[in-house]
């Protein structure tokens, strides 16, 4: 049987230590291209791979996941903000479902 | 540095954060929802989200504890998806006086999110730890009431309500990501070809009897690591 709060504890002592970690190892710049590069694409691809085709299967119809999907990458691409972004995806989810459900 | 300089720094912190804890409050309760459907119950989400305060590192978490999926994927998980924090990290701790004291470094450290992070950086040349504490303090705990918020709500909510809500993460996902890849072209490809991988990799047999978890990690891992070695970033 697996237990929540041990699930939070884990959460939250590799967050920290992904903050701590490098915050009192690495005092001087780290050098290696290679590790330096990784790092860098790291968040890109993960949060690319964490969004789809996960959002096309969040809500109730796949059709509405998929055009947020869409609207969300234009929204975004023209307005680079947080809220205005989230809310343009949650909306066209609203509205599609309103109409074929 | 003297008394009265800091008590104003913090104060300038909490009213810089007030549009960022106004984007926790939505994205929080979003988080929420994702919580609520991995049977967390609104005290655990939000004894998640004060202790974390990681919207995707939250959100894998929250994902695989709905798989229960064994405790050590469930950490590599949150470190593949807090990686960003690893870079934040080492950029900011050039930016400590000589003579800011580790306590401070702990407390600056703990706060470290995206945002809080750019606007103590942008904010002083040297990072004022109670700037950071002003501008930390209403927005972490508008993340963690925001997503027992969700969860509470999404118990109520109508389920038309609770479906739209279910993309908001994505929508903040795609935030990040799109206005970095309209800037840089290796970006923009890197984000395509993730796209496409993570698609083939859900719909193909073989590679889709593995936990939505593990998929990640492995393909974060290669495509990371050959785009590093093709695309070579320089430091500066």
């Amino acid at each position: 049987m697996k237990n929540i709060y041990i699930y939070i504890m884990i959460m939250f002592l590799v967050t920290l230590m992904t903050r701590y970690v490098p915050l009192f190892l690495f005092r001087k710049k780290i050098k290696n291209t290679f590790f330096n590069s990784f790092l860098f694409y790291v968040p890109y691809v993960t949060l690319s791979v964490m969004t789809f085709p996960a959002i096309v299967k969040a809500p109730e119809l796949k059709i509405a996941g998929l055009i947020s999907f869409i609207v969300g990458i234009v929204t975004s691409y023209f307005k680079d903000n947080l809220i205005i972004v989230s809310f343009s995806t949650c909306l066209t989810v609203f509205i599609i479902e309103k109409f074929l459900i | 540095m003297d008394k009265n300089h800091n008590k104003s720094q913090f104060k300038e912190g909490m009213i810089d954060s007030i549009p960022i804890a106004l984007g926790y409050l939505t994205v929080a309760f979003a988080l929420g929802i994702v919580a609520r459907n991995a049977d967390l119950t609104s005290f655990q989400g939000f004894l998640a989200s004060i202790l974390c305060v990681s919207s995707s590192g939250e959100y894998a978490g929250f994902m695989l504890i709905k798989e229960k999926a064994p405790y050590i994927e469930i950490a590599i998980m949150t470190l593949i998806a807090n990686a960003r924090y690893i870079l934040m990290s080492i950029t900011i701790s050039q930016r400590f006086h000589e003579k800011t004291s580790f306590l401070h470094k702990l407390g600056v450290g703990f706060f470290l999110t995206d945002e809080i992070f750019a606007i103590s950086f942008v904010k002083n040349r040297y990072i004022n730890p109670y700037y950071t504490y002003g501008a930390s303090l209403i927005s972490v705990l508008c993340w963690a009431f925001a997503t027992s918020a969700g969860i509470i709500a999404g118990n109520i909510l109508p389920s038309s309500i609770v479906s739209a809500f279910s993309v908001a993460l994505y929508g903040m996902f795609l935030a990040i990501v799109i206005p970095a890849a309209k800037k840089d072209k290796v970006i923009l490809g890197v984000v395509f070809i993730s796209y496409l991988s993570s698609y083939i990799t859900d719909t193909v047999p073989f590679f889709n009897n593995l936990s939505d978890g593990m998929r990640i990690i492995i393909l974060t891992i290669i495509i990371s690591s050959i785009c590093s070695i093709i695309f070579p970033r320089k430091v500066d």
